[in-house]
């Protein structure tokens, strides 16, 4: 799994490329641990290249979702892939993400 | 009918996950079986492989036997996951479900894994015997 980061002034952009697993979700929770700080408004993650989530994925994607509402700012989930989404509706967490 | 069946055995460590992943992949790709399909099946895989390598033989050393097989007719396909390993009795089966309905900031990170096995797989069998445990997972297609 590959991530890019993009900032803009207060609005925080990572994608993420490949397989988010259970060997890729301590990548994943290591770079939000890092640019999910003060300051940052609007994160936005794009999983257009993410095409696999096990739990361990979707704990990661919680985590963020819990510490952009501690940090009060909003978190937008953009471009899940059909069966990703299936994988998002299955466990509730469609209810609790906000997809763009 | 015909008949896939591949198997392996590989210590018990999130090391080996792509490589049972990949079997799995392998195994079912042979089957002609749709890509989501391949994706619900190999996280479930993942799921109970992980549950494995990480509390089975509380942190020491230990192995993991995975088997799989699909029988093919004209009518249906089954695919049949068998994972067995020798560590500590464990159903993940009794394990409590998540409340999928809380919010964000109330939701717990357990539980998750075994809960997306239930939803996705047609049957599940756990058994403890002769010092195994023993997870069946069946999907038809």
């Amino acid at each position: 799994m590959e991530i890019t980061k993009t900032q803009n002034g207060t609005e925080l952009v990572m994608a993420i490329n490949g397989r988010l697993d259970t060997n890729a979700a301590p990548k994943l929770i290591a770079e939000l641990d890092q640019v999910l700080v003060d300051g940052v408004e609007k994160f936005v993650l794009d999983m257009e290249g993410c095409d696999y989530v096990a739990s361990s994925g979707l704990r990661a994607i919680l985590g963020a979702q819990k510490k952009m509402n501690s940090l009060q700012g909003t978190m937008i989930v953009k471009n899940v892939v059909s069966d990703v989404m299936e994988v998002f509706e299955m466990t509730g967490f469609a209810d609790i993400l906000n997809f763009e | 009918m015909d008949k896939i069946l591949k198997e392996i055995t590989v210590p018990a460590s999130l090391e080996n996950l792509d490589t049972v992943i990949g079997m799995i992949e392998e195994g079912l790709e042979e089957a002609d079986c749709p890509l989501k399909l391949i994706m619900q099946i190999t996280v479930c895989v993942e799921e109970v492989f992980v549950n494995v390598a990480n509390y089975a033989y509380g942190g020491e050393a230990g192995e993991c036997f995975l088997k799989l097989e699909i029988e093919t007719t004209d009518e249906v396909r089954k695919a049949t996951i068998c994972v067995t390993d020798s560590g500590v009795p464990f159903n993940p089966l009794e394990k409590e479900e998540p409340d999928i309905t809380l919010s964000a900031d109330e939701r717990q990170i357990g539980g998750l894994g075994i809960f997306m096995v239930k939803k996705t797989m047609d049957e599940i069998f756990y058994s403890y015997e002769e010092g195994k445990n023993t997870l069946i997972m069946e999907k038809s297609w």
